[in-house]
């Protein structure tokens, strides 16, 4: 009897140990691919985009990796999605996440070849994940209280998320800038506040941070080049020609004439609006849209000066930072709320000149001068400069903190062994193996920085065995260390996150059973 | 075959261009669909049960679905075969009609055509079959009724009901928080029923989700969540007590929907015309703010001009929201839908105690909370999670806990879940089936075997013995006359599902044994397949 095949030509279809086996591997593909970035010593990875131009990102953050990998693997693409989340959700630890689910699901082959079911694991895996929380809970230090001592937490939580990136040399400088950057935010987690301009040249170290807003424009031709005491209109207003908006309007003329007296009434009216725009007493004036030649002479005439084309997020910005609101009519300009500065004036950075906006009224938002020797250069210091304001942003809100260099890991991995210990059944299999999963961390990160892993985890192990042991992998020196003596420390929303949301992947990716892939979709062929 | 001769015997054509088509006729006809349906069955069968599995989709454009809800399988599957189709109606079916047991009937139906086949081998008509099957459902649905027990319930006491949504929760991926989850559900269906009706109307319950957090940070807002934040950045987050106009006509000068045309030919036309422009934006606004109106909510998208007038009259205004969300928020606010800004009134103003704009993670999105409406009866779900599948699955999971709910206040008996129903219409139709004279009492007997497939998927599933499992259970009901016991697929330690809680609704039940007859029945009865071959 021939049993019809039920799918389309072109799908298909696996079943039972196979797809169990396909989305392993997959997943620890996909893991195995992104290890070697993690830790301080990990390496970078270059991406060639197969779009127009094959441009090049050279990069060690995880979720910059996985998301521009082309996966076919439906496994794999949950490993993607879940750093992807972690980048939006805490900013770092996008690496971490993806090789914790890697190694758990490693460990669950392990267990599933030797014939416990994956449900077990599973409900295993849950009370491990549990139980590795708690006792991180336990060990958690919170100094939200003690704003000194709040400060030198945050600088060792951006100089440990600096450290595994390009910007490692400067570390200290970097997280300077960047603590200031988030404390000026005073609790909001809008990063957009903090504008980051990339100019390439000079080096690294020539970054700072400024305590005013940048704006990457020029100041029209003929206009002032410093004004102190700005008061500033910010914007969002058609200055080129003003459309009529009332639909189906056209102009139909018989004479030429007429288009010079309709010309006319058209210039007229942009007078009129430059006119009030002045009216509001201002001597600055930033759009976001083009402002023509004609109206940009008329500003110049009044001693205004005039930007335009400042992009939207640039608009937000400044309205945020000067105090003044985003205008788009000009009728009453008693009670439209102007921003104001102490100071514009035009700065030259490297070859560009920029309009710099000091004494803001509200000190809120600031810029970070990014200087590197090369795009790739400074492309890498921004996402990993993004990473630890992220992260510092996140922890001014939770302000829980842990130290770092695997102790967490090793914590955690103390905890559920013992556990493992009390459990009776199957599932003391998958917490001992959750527990082993844990350790791959410190290894890896002694792995990727060429130091003998398996002398370094057994000595961390021992040391661990005492209560309240401080004790972690430095990779610098190459050796166990007291890590709060190193100051060496991670936010725990960071770690928290990399656990929860690494091992609801891999619970995830262990309930399937069976795998259906649908027919790719036929792209139209165009003759 | 195609070809018939006529009295001359000249052949003459019956089915036009048959080289093209493919046909296959009698017993091969039925046996090829059973098996086709077989399959499909089979598929879901590992999924049913709180110890089934996951099955993993990659659709067209390589997005990837993981699910273990029998109705999403099924439609996203990109069958071709028609029997396959067939079945992938019937789960659809159950889930517009019910919302749950969506797995459960396929794997009903396959059992249905497995013992069909049997028959079939025995030389049993088809009819017979399709008549027998018929006859014994209708055994088992009223066997269902005479076991089902009323369950008693209030606004104040939503306990059982949250025992009820549990038992649907706990076969999914989130049942690691099956509990809260079930509480939100019940509640939001409590919010939204009307218990004098017996009627709950799930278009007010809103499910929304957002990637992060994690899943115990799923809340129930008694309110609207709308994906949108304030048209201008600078516009207040939070309003108290608001005034809320919702309109469907854009800040933009009229279009009216006769062609026409305005020339300008003279400057003064040109400035009238832009005078009257101006005139447009201010009225609008002002027409607004004469209402009394403290929030405007409108379905298409603001001019630039308008928009900061809007702002510098202090008049938060919400942009591009959507059709159904627009009526949510006029259902929750009491308010009506303006079409037009001459029939704003202030009656027809929707009013919320508070409305609050809140951002989330690292990323710049926000979202807008409406909440202690006028009228409380819409509520939203908000849904966090790790990862986008996951989210999609809980928004699955609690459709299904919500539909649940809801047909136990349509309706308020039960029958116990684990099997224990399956077993005990068993046994009925097993006992009725002596009562028939003739052919079909085969067909009877077939069907009681099959009711005793879904236990035994149950216990597959479980890691049980099967065999051994359900002959156990099933002998302890015949015995003691209890129909309670069922399979512990948690391994508590007992067959009783009254101890252990799981309930299933009766017209749940009924709804997936009459669905699985009918559609094997519509199977049995065909008996020739004709298709297009491909090529």
């Amino acid at each position: 009897m021939p049993i019809d095949k039920i799918f389309k030509d072109d799908a298909n279809e696996e079943k039972g140990e196979r797809a169990r086996m396909a989305s392993f591997i997959g997943a620890m593909a996909v893991a195995d691919l992104v290890k070697s970035t993690l830790g301080p010593k990990g390496m970078d990875k270059i991406l060639q985009s197969t779009g127009r131009g094959h441009s090049v990102t050279v990069t060690n953050d995880g979720a910059t990796i996985l998301k521009s990998l082309h996966i076919d693997n439906p496994a794999a693409k949950v490993l993607v999605d879940i750093s992807k989340v972690q980048d939006d959700e805490v900013g770092d630890g996008t690496t971490s996440v993806v090789v914790l689910a890697g190694e758990l699901l490693r460990e669950a082959e392990k267990l599933v070849t030797s014939k416990i079911h994956p449900m077990t694991i599973i409900a295993g895996y849950r009370m491990a994940a549990e139980c590795a929380r708690d006792a991180l809970l336990k060990r958690v230090m919170d100094n939200k209280e003690d704003a000194e001592k709040f400060r030198s937490d945050l600088m060792k939580i951006a100089m440990t998320t600096l450290c595994s990136k390009i910007l490692s040399q400067d570390k200290e400088h970097f997280a300077e800038m960047a603590v200031d950057a988030v404390f000026r935010l005073k609790g909001s987690t809008n990063l957009e506040a903090i504008q980051i301009i990339k100019k390439p040249g000079g080096s690294l170290r020539d970054s700072f941070l400024d305590e005013g807003f940048i704006l990457d424009k020029k100041i029209g031709i003929g206009q002032p080049k410093r004004i102190e005491n700005a008061k500033i209109l910010v914007a969002n207003t058609a200055m080129d020609t003003d459309k009529v908006k009332i639909y189906g309007a056209r102009v139909r003329v018989d004479s030429m004439t007429k288009v010079a007296e309709i010309e006319g009434a058209e210039k007229e009216k942009m007078k009129d609006k430059v006119n009030k725009i002045l009216a509001h007493g201002i001597n600055c004036f930033v759009n976001r849209q083009l402002i023509y030649n004609f109206p940009e002479e008329l500003f110049a005439d009044a001693g205004v000066l005039a930007i335009e084309h400042a992009d939207f997020e640039g608009i937000e910005r400044l309205g945020l930072v000067t105090g003044g609101e985003i205008a788009s009519t000009f009728d009453n300009p008693e009670s439209v709320k102007l921003g104001h500065c102490k100071l514009i004036e035009e700065i030259m950075i490297g070859e560009d000149k920029l309009i710099h906006f000091s004494g803001v009224a509200m000190g809120q938002a600031c810029s970070i001068v990014l200087r590197g020797a090369s795009h790739h250069v400074l492309d890498e210091a921004e996402r990993s400069l993004h990473d630890a304001l992220c992260v510092l942003s996140q922890t001014v809100n939770d302000s829980r903190v842990l130290l770092g260099g695997g102790w967490p890991e090793m914590v955690m991995a103390k905890e559920v062994d013992e556990l493992a210990r009390k459990t009776a059944g199957k599932k003391s299999h998958a917490i001992e193996a959750f527990s082993r999963a844990l350790v791959a961390i410190p290894t890896t990160i002694a792995d990727n920085a060429g130091l003998d892993s398996a002398e370094l985890v057994a000595q961390l192990r021992a040391e661990h065995h005492n209560q309240g042991c401080n004790a972690g992998i430095d990779v610098i020196s190459g050796a166990v260390g007291d890590m709060e003596e190193r100051g060496i420390y991670e936010a725990f929303k960071v770690k928290q996150a990399v656990l929860l949301s690494a091992t609801e992947a891999a619970e995830m990716i262990l309930r399937v059973d069976e795998i259906i892939t649908c027919a790719p979709r036929r792209r139209e062929d165009r003759m | 075959m195609a070809l018939a001769f006529d009295e001359f015997g000249r052949p003459f054509i019956i089915l036009r261009e048959q080289d093209q088509k493919t046909r296959l006729r009698g017993i091969d006809a039925q046996k090829a669909n059973i098996a086709a349906g077989k399959a499909v069955a089979r598929i879901l069968r590992s999924s049913l049960g709180p110890k089934g599995m996951d099955k993993m989709l990659q659709g067209p454009d390589g997005d990837v679905t993981i699910t273990n809800d029998g109705a999403t399988i099924l439609e996203q599957m990109d069958v071709d075969n028609q029997i396959a189709k067939l079945m992938v109606e019937l789960s659809r079916s159950q889930d517009y009609e019910i919302g749950d047991g969506t797995t459960g009937v396929v794997v009903m139906a396959g059992a249905l055509l497995e013992q069909a086949e049997r028959q079939l081998d025995r030389g049993i008509h088809p009819i017979r079959i399709a008549e027998g099957y018929e006859m014994a459902s209708r055994v088992a649905v009223e066997h269902l009724e005479r076991i089902s027990q009323k369950f008693e319930f209030d606004v104040n006491n939503y306990e059982p009901l949250v025992q009820t949504c549990m038992t649907t929760l706990s076969s999914k991926i989130v049942n690691r928080c099956k509990r809260s989850l079930a509480e939100i559900a019940v509640k939001a269906v409590l919010a939204v029923a009307d218990l004098e009706r017996k009627d709950v109307n799930l278009d007010l319950i809103k499910i929304e989700g957002k990637v992060g957090g994690n899943l115990e940070d799923t809340e129930l807002i008694y309110g609207i969540l709308v994906d949108k934040d304030m048209s201008h950045p600078q516009m207040p987050k939070q309003i108290e007590d608001a005034h809320i106009a919702i309109l469907t006509c854009p800040f933009e000068p009229p279009k009216p929907k006769t062609k026409h045309k305005v020339d300008i030919d003279t400057v003064e036309k040109f400035e009238t015309l832009r005078k009257q422009e101006q005139q447009y934006f201010d009225e609008m606004v002002q027409k607004c703010k004469d209402v009394g109106a403290t929030l405007v909510i409108c379905q298409w998208g603001f001019d630039d001009e308008a928009n900061h007038l809007l702002m510098h009259r202090n008049l938060p205004a919400v942009r591009w929201v959507g059709g159904v969300e627009l009526e949510l928020i006029a259902i929750a606010t009491g308010g009506r839908i303006v079409p037009r800004f001459q029939e704003l009134t202030s009656e027809k103003l929707g009013k919320a105690g508070m409305v609050r704009e809140k951002s989330f993670g690292t990323t710049k999105e926000r979202m807008l909370y409406i909440e202690h409406c006028a009228n409380s009866k819409a509520v939203t779900i908000f849904i966090r999670g790790g990862n986008k599948m996951m989210i999609e699955e809980t928004k699955r999971s609690i459709h299904d806990a919500l539909c649940v709910a809801r047909n136990l206040i349509r309706n308020k008996s039960i029958v116990y879940g684990g099997g224990a129903a399956e077993i005990a219409c068993s046994l009925a139709v097993d006992a009725a089936a002596d009562k028939y004279p003739g052919v079909e009492q085969y067909a009877i007997r077939a069907f009681a075997e099959a009711l005793d497939s879904v236990p035994m998927a149950l216990a597959e599933n479980s890691g049980l013995q099967p065999i051994e499992t359900l002959s156990a259970v099933k002998s302890q009901q015949l015995k003691e006359n209890i129909p309670f016991y069922g399979i512990d697929c948690n391994d508590v330690g007992t067959n009783d599902m009254r101890e252990q809680n799981v309930f299933e609704t009766l017209i749940g039940k009924q709804q997936q044994i009459l669905l699985a007859t009918q559609v094997v029945k519509m199977i049995l009865k065909i008996d020739d397949v004709i298709s297009n071959s491909e090529y």
